[in-house]
C-alpha cells in the first residue's frame, strides 16, 4: 500500500509504550550500552532522574512512524532531530508512552516534507524532528 | 583537558567494512517495533556503522575526549538508497565542525557510508556534546 500525501495533510498520531526491557533489547542490536540506558545508579551519578532511553531509540520510533505512514518501508530519504529532553524510563511494567505526530509541509519533487513533533508525558522530546519521504 | 583545536576539518580512516546479515536488520527492527520485510532496513540502522566511526573519534587518544562526558546532541541521515542485507558498509568520518560554547565543545561530524564498490548509500551527520571539566 502506498500513501498519497498533500501539503497541510495530519498524519494519524502513534503512540509506543517504552520499557526498561526496550532499552535493554535496543541497546544489544545497536551496540550502544552506555550505563545511563540501564543503569539508575549511573544514570543518577550523572545528574539524570532516573535511567533514560537512547535518543536514537526514540528517533528510530519517529521512523517507525514514517513507514507506517508510508505504508511500507524504504521510502525515506531524509531524517533528522535535536535531543532536546530526556525520555525518562522507570523501572516498571508500564514504562512510558512516546506520542509521534506528523504534519505534511509540502510535497515537491524532491519528495514529501513531513514536520514531526515527538513527546512524552506532554513534553516535546526532539527539537525539530523532520523528514523527507520519497514521492 | 579541551578537544585539539586541529580536529575541526580532518578526516579519520574508512572504518573495517560492516557486513549487514539479515539476522542483525531482523535484530534491529525487532528491538525497534520496525518491519522488516526483507528488503530496506529500518531508517536509523545504518547507526550501528556510524557508530563505530564516532567511537574511534571519541577513543583516539590524541582527540582528547572523555567518553563520559560526550551527550549525543543531533542527528540527521541523509539516504541515497536504503541499506539492505548484503550490504558491505564503511563509515568515513570528517569533523565538519568545531565550537566552544559554554564552557562544552560542540563537534559536528559527518559520517559518508559508502558500499564495497565505493558508491554511497548513506551520510550520518552526528552533533557530539562535550561537556567541559566544570560543566
Amino acid at each position: 500500500m502506498t500513501t498519497t500525501f498533500e501539503a497541510g495533510q495530519a498524519l494519524p498520531t502513534q503512540t509506543f509504550r517504552v520499557t526498561r526491557a526496550d532499552l535493554v533489547r535496543y541497546a544489544g542490536a545497536s551496540g550502544d550500552f552506555n550505563p545511563i540506558h540501564w543503569s539508575d545508579r549511573v544514570a543518577g551519578s550523572v545528574g539524570l532522574p532516573g535511567v533514560i532511553a537512547h535518543g536514537m531509540f526514540t528517533m528510530a520510533l519517529a521512523a517507525r512512524a514514517l513507514d507506517s505512514w508510508a505504508g511500507g518501508t524504504g521510502r525515506v530519504r531524509e531524517l533528522g532531530c535535536k535531543f532536546t529532553k530526556p525520555v525518562v524510563v522507570p523501572d516498571d511494567d508500564e514504562g512510558v508512552t512516546v506520542t509521534v505526530d506528523g504534519t505534511v509541509k509540502a510535497v515537491t519533487d524532491e519528495g514529501v516534507q513531513v514536520a514531526l513533533e515527538v513527546s512524552c508525558g506532554g513534553e516535546k522530546v526532539l527539537g525539530q524532528p523532520k523528514a523527507v519521504l520519497r514521492g | 583537558m579541551a578537544v585539539d583545536p586541529s580536529l575541526a576539518g580532518r578526516t579519520f580512516p574508512a572504518t573495517e567494512p560492516y557486513e549487514v546479515s539479515r539476522e542483525k536488520i531482523l535484530e534491529f527492527a525487532r528491538a525497534t517495533g520496525s518491519v522488516y520485510d526483507g528488503e530496506a532496513a529500518p531508517a536509523t540502522f545504518p547507526i550501528v556503522v556510524a557508530f563505530s566511526a564516532m567511537t574511534a573519534l571519541m577513543e583516539d587518544p590524541d582527540v582528547g575526549i572523555s567518553l563520559h562526558r560526550v551527550v549525543h546532541g543531533e542527528q540527521r541521515f541523509t539516504y541515497t538508497r536504503p541499506v539492505v542485507a548484503g550490504d558491505r558498509l564503511s563509515a568515513t568520518l570528517t569533523v565538519d565542525s568545531l565550537r566552544q560554547i559554554g564552557g562544552a565543545d560542540i563537534i559536528g561530524t559527518r559520517s559518508e557510508l559508502t558500499d564495497a564498490d565505493g558508491t554511497h548509500v548513506c551520510t550520518a551527520f552526528a552533533t557530539l556534546v562535550h561537556r567541559g571539566e566544570d560543566a
